[in-house]
């Protein structure tokens, strides 16, 4: 079976114009939305903003709150499921990740939650090797 | 004679078709070395052959033609005369005829055609003969392809080589050859070439041909669709064109045709693109479709509509190529025809225009952008040109059209429903902006059309903008677009007067109307911009109103004064005016350097055209930052204050000459306040002055001729100020404010010629003998060896006053920089002086002795006596001087024999202070040396490396005839060995202080290879062989210095040797912060090798070992970026062979997950980065299932979750 394209019609998004950010050589820098914004628009540009991405460095939590483009849309967990292993590749492993579909944006959104969150699903999840084969299909073919 | 029977078998053997190919070519080649010897002629040959080449049986015959054929073609150098080739290009001429032996008559011709006049020519007569043959007889196109191409190229060397005889004859069979071949193949490119050649070459013959030759050029043209063919027939057009100069003749009925070739083309578009059409650029092949465009204006019917319609394509490059195009034909089909599409042009370029604008940016800044900072991309400027093109044809149509304009007309009556810029609409910003463009282009066309255009739109302009000024009388406001068209306008007036004085051939008279359509009514203009700028710095304006207000004031001020007459009081305003906010508003970035640079325009302006306004300028503007620069009572902070200066130094050969003036007092008066009172402020005030003045004064002068003077009068100020600084004695030490008047001081004379160094180095040495103790009295200097009576207390080696530190070190300073030619006065005694204070450890001493060896004359004339010494007297100064030692006025040595530098060096005087002291400047002397490639430099070499070898006390100690007994077995003191080291990192690297190009050293190309392979391999045996319980690390200090500062190339080739070194040297290095640099440049070399081809093999044999040791530097605390720089070594690590590198894997990956956490952003990049180039590579599923995973991922499947639904689906 192929899977047909649920968004038949995507917007093309273009880049936002960037606020740069100052360059300080001497302090450490924090880690902050945009840094995380950075690692994963290219891959979710329209489901993403930096507004939905929270983080509180010195307790090591980040927050993504991402809406999903359809109502129904059934790649909302492969979505989020992709984003969680994609900062698990950039982020040490003390941070606590937390992704949720934004509120009123998903029709499940609470089984939705519930699955990016809890570890073991998430685990269980990469090693069904179609899904893990799926999910690194979609971080790293723009990149290699 | 050769055997018959041997000629015949060779013939048999090749004619007959069931050999096989190997024993035809053999046979060939036999013959041909029997016809070379001579043993056989070709005429024998021919009678031997005559059965094959006449038999009825086609292959045998076809076999046959083609043996001789081959034959003649390896032949071509062998003379023969006439009457042979006559008959045989006769033969093969004749043979065309016969389709089934072509191949071989076509390889005949061409071998006899080709053969150069001194073997013996085809004659004329005959090569007409061979045209004419292949005219009747050749049926191009039911060839096969090889065939084919005989044909072509037989085509091809009868028009080159006999060109008059049969160019006429062989156009057509050109073109109809053209008709038959395949897009895209070879032979129509040759086709091509030959008819352009043609038609370049023989105009007249083919021109004769009449109009059968244009119809059957559009003919073969059709559809060709290769670049390069294309390219030939888009030059073959116009040249075609050019043979009918007459329009009314025999062209006139073909521009329908001629298009409908061309027209098709337009816009050149590549569909796909390969790798063989590189070399046709299509800018190239759209410039030649233009000029072919634009070869006739017959064309003009069905051109002009075409362009006009692709216009409003929606691709942009049709739109340029249009816009372009227009441009070109306009020019050439004339004003005439062009008059009847004026009306359609003038709409479609304001359209263009402003379909093509894009939204204004959000960092709006002047330098780059004209009027509202929308972004202009290419269309909009070709449309401008356009615009301009067509105005200078069309003059009067084109104003009057722009006059009557309706969008124009709507613009200026909407124009004051907004005050300000922010107010205005987008829609409207960007209407205002097209129109503002237009304008500015038709003025600046010519005086008619702004006479024309300020009289029409001045006008109202005025009329909004005195009303504005009008309607509140205390509260000064201008409306912004009234204000925007002005300046435009203004702008165009200004470039239009400046533009045609260039020219120089038609001035412009100042009664002309639109001066006095200015002249009414500038005055009122600035002076409501003077005062609305007062206010604009607290009204929180918009940038582009800032701009707009600043840029206009600065037209305005650089007006010509014959045209536009500004009163001095008016221009004084003005100045006043940008002056009060550089003063006042610094704290405004984008107000303050507008106005900075309006007064560098206003200042480059006056200074080049008007005496009477640049002197109030000089007073307003220079003079007063003069004054701020040496009063520190503004609150201007003071980089800004040295910005503005620089700026407005840059604007005028005077005013930089003032300001230079000023900064010297402000210098002095800095300076002297520090030396004399102890002010440490005014030291931190005198150094960034200094700065200034090395960076930006200095070099101007040395690029502005005649200017010596400042720089002569500048040093010797520097040493009549040295006697007062030094007379007061203030012991307060300033060390950065030491180096900046040093580095002054040597910039300063570097800069100057060789007679003015010479009279400051005598300022400088009288002002050194008179003020200091330091020089030796000449009769203690005797003839060498000589034994320098130092009383020098070892105990206090520091112990330089820092009276004479100053002096000594200034002394050093101008030593340091003066050109080789330069004549020392006293050479010895300086010797001597530098000499006895680098022991003392005065650093800028031996620099500057470096500097001295470096510089000598090696070709010291003899007759020349005023040089006293010769380099090889300086080095036996140097090197044999014998130092004695007091302490309490009691003799240290026990023998007489006193200590030169090297036994200083090796540690004989047994103090380490200064055999440490001694190093250093051996190391600089040494570094003179090496620079000009002397043999010496071997011996300071041999020291230093003396000095890292382990029981190196032990060796000096047996090196005296009596040794000390308190010097035990030992290495020396690691301070020693540390400076031993590190003197190969001064012998290395580029100095910024001294010895480089800019203070006129000798420096011998390549000398840093030639250090490298001499002393690294003596490092390397060294390591290599010495006792392992001997601590080698300063020996790769040394190393290590050597590998960083030496040309990457090198070290890269020595890659595999050099490998271990490196990464025991990265390990040493990282221990101590202060090697921080030095080890950031050794992992730069690390990754030279890296990402070098043969740089990855010396790595992948020690892959093991170098990622060990760049997981050692990821948390590297001291610099981010070696972090950052080992995170990318290790991501060019994983692109090695994994099986290599896979044991690592894990390690890597740990080591990153640590990395993850940099306090850094860039590293934390980097390490995503890595994390991805290290797991990706062998799939990043790297996790083991465990059962309980396992069940709960069976569990899951029942869930009724996104999971389950997306695994059915795959």
């Amino acid at each position: 079976m192929t899977l047909g394209l649920i968004n038949a019609n995507p917007v093309v998004h273009a880049k936002k114009e960037r606020v740069a950010r100052t360059e300080d050589p001497h302090g450490d820098d924090a880690v902050d939305p945009l840094e995380i914004y950075d690692i994963l628009f290219e891959f979710f540009l329209s489901v993403l903003s930096e507004e939905s991405i929270t983080v509180d460095d010195k307790l090591g939590r980040i927050l993504i709150t991402f809406t999903p483009t359809i109502q129904h849309c059934s790649m909302a967990t492969v979505i989020g499921l992709c984003l969680r292993v994609k900062l698990k590749h950039c982020f040490p492993p003390h941070y606590k990740v937390d992704i949720k579909v934004s509120p009123g944006s998903h029709a499940n959104e609470e089984s939705v939650n519930k699955q990016l969150n809890d570890k073991e699903r998430v685990a269980a999840a990469l090693e069904n090797p179609n899904l893990r084969q799926l999910v690194d299909e979609c971080l790293y073919s723009s990149e290699l | 004679m050769a055997e018959p029977s041997v000629l015949t078998r060779h013939i048999e053997s090749y004619v007959d078709t069931t050999r096989s190919l190997n024993e035809q070519a053999a046979s060939l080649d036999s013959i041909i070395s029997l016809v070379k010897n001579g043993l056989v002629t070709i005429e024998k040959l021919v009678r031997e052959m005559d059965m094959y080449l006449t038999t009825t049986d086609h292959v045998i015959r076809a076999r046959g033609i083609l043996l001789l054929a081959e034959l003649l073609t390896n032949l071509s150098l062998k003379p023969l005369d006439n009457v042979t080739i006559h008959s045989l290009i006769d033969f093969f001429a004749d043979r065309l005829v016969d389709w089934r032996t072509l191949r071989g008559a076509l390889v005949g011709c061409l071998a006899l055609l080709r053969r150069k006049s001194d073997a013996g020519m085809v004659p004329a007569t005959d090569a007409k003969a061979v045209a004419l043959s292949y005219v009747k007889n050749l049926q191009v196109q039911s060839l096969g392809q090889h065939d084919r191409k005989l044909c072509f190229e037989l085509l091809e060397c009868l028009l080159v080589t006999y060109p008059n005889e049969v160019a006429s004859l062989l156009c057509f069979e050109l073109l109809e050859c053209l008709l038959v071949t395949y897009p895209n193949e070879v032979a129509s490119l040759l086709c091509f070439e030959l008819l352009e050649c043609l038609l370049v070459t023989y105009p007249n013959e083919v021109a004769s041909l009449g109009e059968d030759i244009i119809y059957s050029v559009c003919e073969s043209v059709d559809g060709e669709k290769d670049p390069h063919c294309l390219m030939l027939v888009f030059h073959i057009i116009p040249a075609l064109v050019g043979l009918f100069p007459n329009p009314s003749g025999s062209l006139a009925s073909f521009p329908r045709d001629l298009f409908e070739v061309l027209g098709c083309y337009f816009p050149i578009h590549f569909t796909h693109h390969k790798v063989e059409d590189v070399d046709v650029k299509r800018d190239d092949l759209s410039r030649a479709l233009m000029i072919a465009f634009s070869s006739t204006p017959l064309l003009e019917p069905f051109v002009i509509p075409l362009l006009l319609e692709k216009l409003s394509s929606s691709l942009s490059s049709a739109k340029i190529d249009s816009l372009k195009y227009l441009s070109y034909c306009s020019i050439k089909y004339g004003a005439d025809r062009m008059a009847r599409h004026a009306g359609i042009l003038w709409s479609s370029i304001k359209n263009a225009i402003s379909t093509s604008l894009k939204e204004p940016t959000e960092s709006f800044y002047s330098e780059s952008i004209d009027g509202l900072g929308f972004q202009e991309n290419e269309v909009v400027s070709e449309a401008l040109v356009l615009l301009e093109t067509v105005v200078m044809q069309n003059n009067n149509l084109l104003l009057s059209m722009i006059v009557d304009d309706e969008d124009i007309s709507t613009v200026f009556n909407t124009m004051t429903s907004y005050g300000r810029y922010k107010d205005i609409p987008l829609q409207g910003k960007q209407r205002l902006h097209v129109v503002g463009r237009i304008l500015y282009i038709t003025t600046k066309t010519s005086i008619a059309s702004c006479n024309r255009v300020l009289e029409t739109f001045f006008r109202p302009l005025v009329d909004i903008l005195q009303l504005s000024i009008r309607s509140s009388s205390r509260d000064w406001f201008l409306n912004f677009g009234a204000l925007y068209l002005c300046m435009e306008l203004l702008a165009a007036c200004r470039d239009l007067v400046i533009y045609s004085r260039e020219l120089a051939s038609n001035s412009i008279p100042a009664h002309e109307t639109f001066c006095c359509i200015l002249q009414s009514f500038c005055v009122s203009l600035i002076d409501a911009l003077c005062s609305i700028l007062e206010t604009t710095a607290n009204e929180g304006a918009d940038d582009v109103d800032i701009y707009l207000r600043v840029r206009s004031l600065q037209i305005l001020a650089t007006f010509p004064e014959d045209l536009l007459a500004i009163s001095d009081n008016v221009f004084k305003n003005i100045l006043t005016t940008l002056m009060s906010i550089i003063f006042k508003d610094f704290n405004q970035k984008f107000l303050w350097k507008l106005a900075l640079k309006a007064l560098v325009h206003i200042g480059s302006f006056v200074s080049r055209y008007e005496s009477e306004k640049a002197q109030s300028y000089n007073s307003i503007v220079v003079e007063k930052m003069v004054s701020w620069v040496s009063v520190d009572n503004c609150t201007l902070p003071f980089p800004l204050k040295l910005e503005a200066v620089s700026e407005i130094g840059a604007s005028g050969r005077n005013h930089m000459l003032n300001i230079v003036q000023g900064l010297e007092g402000a210098i002095f008066s800095y300076v002297s306040d520090f030396y004399v009172h102890g002010n440490v402020s005014s030291a931190e005030v005198a150094i960034q002055l200094l700065q200034f003045y090395s960076e930006k004064v200095i070099p101007w002068i040395h690029e502005t001729e005649g200017l010596e003077e400042i720089l002569l009068r500048f040093a010797t100020n520097i040493w009549d100020h040295v006697e007062s600084w030094i007379s007061c004695n203030v012991e307060v030490q300033e060390k950065g404010l030491l180096d900046a008047i040093m580095m002054a001081m040597k910039l300063t004379v570097g800069s100057c010629s060789e007679e003015i160094q010479y009279i400051i180095l005598q300022k400088a040495y009288t002002v050194l003998s008179s003020n200091t103790s330091l020089l030796l009295k000449k009769s203690s200097l005797t003839s060498i060896p000589v034994q320098l009576e130092e009383s020098q207390l070892i105990q206090h080696v520091d112990n330089i006053s820092h009276r004479d530190e100053l002096v000594l070190s200034l002394f050093a300073s101008v030593i340091i920089a003066v050109r080789p030619r330069t004549e020392i006065p006293n050479m010895k005694e300086i010797l001597y002086l530098f000499l006895t204070t680098l022991l003392r450890g005065h650093v800028p001493s031996a620099q500057a002795l470096g500097s001295m060896i470096n510089k000598f004359d090696t070709k010291a004339k003899s007759t020349e006596i005023s040089r006293e010494s010769t380099l090889e007297d300086a080095m036996d100064i140097i090197f044999k001087t014998k130092s004695w030692f007091f302490r309490d006025n009691e003799v240290l040595q026990r023998n007489g024999n006193g200590m030169g530098l090297k036994d200083l060096c090796l540690g004989l005087m047994n103090n380490i202070q200064l055999q440490v002291h001694a190093i250093v400047g051996l190391a600089w002397i040494g570094k003179g040396l090496l620079l000009r490639g002397h043999e010496k430099v071997k011996d300071v070499i041999m020291t230093l490396l003396e000095c890292l070898m382990p029981d190196s006390s032990t060796r000096a100690a047996k090196l005296k005839q009596d040794s000390f007994e308190n010097i035990l077995e030992q290495d020396f003191h690691p301070s020693v060995r540390r400076s031993a080291a590190d003197a190969f990192h001064i012998l290395m690297s580029d100095s910024g202080v001294c010895l480089n190009k800019i203070f006129h050293a000798i420096i011998r190309p390549l000398y840093k290879q030639h250090l490298f392979s001499v002393v690294m391999p003596l490092l390397q045996s060294l390591l290599k062989n010495f006792d392992p319980s001997f601590s080698r690390s300063m020996l790769y200090r040394a190393s290590v210095h050597i590998i960083a500062d030496a040309p990457l190339i090198v070290v890269v080739s020595e890659a595999k040797k050099l490998i271990s070194l490196l990464l025991e040297g990265l390990s040493i290095l990282s221990e101590d912060i202060l090697d921080k640099d030095q080890l950031y440049s050794l992992l730069l070399v690390l990754s030279a090798i890296l990402t070098d081809k043969k740089g990855e093999e010396a790595v992948i044999e020690n892959a093991h070992s170098v990622i060990n040791c760049l997981i050692g530097l990821i948390a590297y605390p001291h610099m981010m970026l070696v972090r950052e720089t080992t995170i990318q070594c290790l991501v060019a690590m994983s692109k090695l062979p994994h099986t290599r590198i896979y044991p690592m894997r894990t390690k890597v990956l740990q080591a990153m997950s640590k990395a993850l956490d940099d306090p850094k952003r860039a590293v934390r990049q980097e390490a995503v980065r890595c994390q991805q180039a290290w797991s990706v590579l062998w799939g990043v599923n790297c996790m083991s299932i465990d059962y309980r995973r396992a069940f709960i991922f069976t569990r899951m499947i029942e869930l009724p979750a996104e999971y389950t639904r997306f695994i059915s689906c795959l």
